[in-house]
């Protein structure tokens, strides 16, 4: 069954970038036949009858200040800021987009208002295929790019700053619902609610975005398969990156740092199945990994660094992989509510690894325990955290571990490495 | 009895074994900002290392320190002095010299290398906890007539405030676990100053936010100014009352 999704999941990555291919060919191709024209600011009074009249495939190259709202594109057109700035008129959307293939270019948006009747955004993309959002700013606009039921787009290379206060009064900077084979690529997201916001989105891609400095999430997943996310880095946002719901989502070299509170983490696997998560680094965050009810992830090859409790791993978690991790300098390593364990853990570098290696092969003679008793302790009675660095309790955890009694049983590194592995 | 503090301070700067101590914390507060790239776990772990070694050494040594001098006490009472002078001299040389060690041992490299008020409140909570155990160091003292008995007292003392008290309040809270005892558990932190001392440290660092819910409580009490004067206080009132136990002893003992 293992080879069969696989092999869905990579048949997924070919048909996006087939598909990111054919539209930027479609785009760039369609820009040899079409008219081109300048639009500037001071000599236009109606954008949207420029846009009306407009035929299709044309390219529209905005010039100056334009103070609109709800402007509709109804038809393929090249939006393509030269120094444009649109500015919300009355606090509503600036720009739908509800025809296939436009591409919107180098334009700033500003001063989309908060609404608690309407999720406003700076751009939204209605129903749309083959459209992208290239290289535009997005400064204090609610929503960002808002995707709705739509395919095959890419939003890119933009650049989004909320000022949002509090989470209430947030919108999410470039927030996805619905849709199917789209990718964000390039994004920096700062200061919304949720950096990059997934509900029933299938089959997409996002690389190389920064979101940091978000209310809620920096990424914020749910009912979405067959994505893949790498090269991403999350960092100092109120709780994290949560993926929920899922099946075969693919995690790769992306960087969670920084998410350091009372109810923050790294990432968050709620339900999610079948996933891998690769190249990964956590660091200084209160947990690093929260996983519930998360069932065969591959979580392999990641750099564990400073967090408070590096993997949160709860019993009801099934045949997860842990393999091959660097564990350096964490309070706690791992942690668990259950007595049993169903997951398996192989061949990591844990920096609280006290055994020895007599035959210098480089994995320790004696497995690992990575549970600290006295984290099981205040996971139970969380007044016992009072105790934290008390050498009463370093003491228990030492004899612990070598005579465990609480601490699940099963629960052991067999291979542990001597030294940090090279990754 | 300015004098004899005097004297007592300047014959216990030339004692090897304060010497040493410093040499040992100021040595050991390098190797940990060395070792440790983050200032904050260099922080914690010195915390950790400074509540083992300082009760210890205050106890033991100040008790023999005692025996030692009791020729010299009996000296000293022989002049018109009054009593109770004369072992608040003592009291008052030992906990000069000890601020001194801590200050230049632990104190001095941890300005320097974490110039924080984090390790401001720990070299606070380090001096009053030397305080604090010279004068129980005393009472015990005052308290045996021989020395092996003084420092075996002291032994076990040390003990009770570092394991077996917090062995006692973690056997507690797991019968206690159901019911919402997080403000008991403040109040029984009052009891001993090791532990008021290591929590308002380790509430001053990001530390807290792995407590959770009772992180919470103890961050909202130990980080407000008003709870941290609570704390700084009780911690006084815990060189107080054992130093007033140790002197009414003293005044009326037969020596």
């Amino acid at each position: 069954m293992g080879q069969v999704e696989t092999k869905k999941n990579a048949e997924a990555l070919s048909m996006i970038k087939f598909q990111t291919l054919l539209l930027l060919f479609c785009l760039q191709f369609g820009a040899l036949f079409s008219k081109s024209r300048t639009v500037e600011s001071s000599s236009v009074r109606n954008l949207q009858s420029v846009f009306d009249e407009a035929e299709s495939g044309d390219t529209l190259l905005l010039k100056g200040l334009f103070k609109v709202s709800l402007l509709k594109v109804n038809k393929p057109l090249f939006i393509i800021g030269k120094d444009a700035e649109f500015v919300s008129k009355d606090g509503d959307e600036i720009l739908v987009i509800a025809s296939d293939s436009v591409l919107v270019k180098n334009i700033v948006f500003k001063d989309v208002e908060a609404s608690f009747l309407k999720d406003r955004a700076a751009i939204r993309l209605l129903e749309v295929q083959q459209v992208q959002v290239d290289n535009n700013q997005f400064i204090n606009t609610f929503f960002g790019v808002y995707v709705q039921n739509s395919s095959n787009c890419i939003i890119s290379n933009n650049t989004l700053q909320g000022k949002a206060g509090d989470e209430v009064h947030a919108g999410n900077a470039i927030h996805i619902w619905k849709a199917e084979r789209i990718e964000v690529i390039n994004n920096v997201a700062e200061g919304h609610r949720d950096g990059i916001y997934f509900e029933f989105v299938n089959q997409s891609f996002i690389s190389g975005n920064i979101s940091k400095n978000n209310m809620r999430y920096g990424l914020h997943f749910m009912f979405s398969n067959y994505d893949i996310y790498e090269n991403n880095q999350f960092e100092n946002n109120g709780s994290g990156v949560a993926v929920m719901f899922s099946k075969h989502i693919r995690m790769l070299n992306n960087t969670f740092k920084e998410n350091w509170g009372g109810a923050s983490y790294g990432i968050l696997l709620k339900e999610i199945s079948d996933g891998v998560m690769k190249h990964n680094r956590f660091e200084l965050n209160t947990v690093g990994v929260y996983a519930e009810g998360a069932n065969r992830i591959q979580i392999d090859s990641n750099v564990f660094v400073r967090n408070g409790k590096a993997l949160d791993i709860k019993g009801n978690c099934m045949d997860n992989k842990i393999l091959n991790n660097n564990f350096l300098g964490n309070t706690f390593e791992v942690l668990t509510n259950s007595k049993g364990n169903l997951n398996f853990f192989e061949g990591n570098y844990w920096g609280q690894y006290s055994g020895y290696d007599l035959n210098k092969d480089g994995v320790g003679d004696v497995p690992h325990r990575p549970v600290n008793l006295f984290a099981l302790i205040t996971d139970k009675i969380p007044a016992a955290s009072m105790l934290l660095h008390s050498p009463l309790v370093h003491g228990l955890d030492m004899a612990e571990r070598i005579f465990p009694q609480l601490i699940p049983e099963q629960l052991i590194d067999k291979k542990p490495q001597m030294k940090p592995l090279n990754l | 009895m300015g004098k004899i503090v005097k004297y007592l301070t300047i014959d216990l700067m030339k004692n090897w074994v304060m010497i040493v101590f410093t040499a040992l914390l100021f040595l050991a507060t390098l190797g940990f900002f060395a070792l440790e790239g983050q200032n904050e776990k260099a922080v914690i772990g010195l915390l950790n290392l400074s509540l083992l070694l300082v009760p210890m050494l205050s106890l033991i040594f100040s008790i023999t320190y005692y025996y030692n001098m009791y020729d010299f006490l009996l000296l000293i009472l022989a002049q018109p002095i009054k009593r109770k002078k004369s072992i608040f001299s003592l009291y008052l040389s030992l906990l000069i010299v000890f601020s001194l060690s801590i200050t230049i041992g632990l104190g001095l490299p941890l300005v320097l290398f974490n110039p924080f008020s984090t390790s401001y409140l720990l070299l606070l909570c380090i001096l009053l906890l030397s305080a604090v155990f010279i004068a129980i160091a005393l009472w015990a003292a005052v308290y045996t007539n021989d020395k092996s008995k003084g420092i075996g007292l002291s032994l076990l003392l040390w003990v009770y405030f570092v394991l077996l008290f917090d062995g006692i309040l973690l056997l507690g809270m797991y019968n206690f676990a159901e019911y919402p005892i997080e403000k008991y558990v403040l109040f029984f932190t009052f009891l001993n100053p090791v532990d008021l001392s290591r929590i308002m440290v380790l509430m001053q660092t990001q530390t807290a936010a792995l407590m959770g819910y009772s992180g919470a409580i103890f961050k909202q009490f130990f980080t407000t100014q008003q709870g941290l004067s609570i704390a700084v206080l009780l911690l006084v009132s815990w060189v107080v009352v054992p130093l007033m136990f140790a002197f009414n002893k003293f005044k009326k003992k037969d020596l």
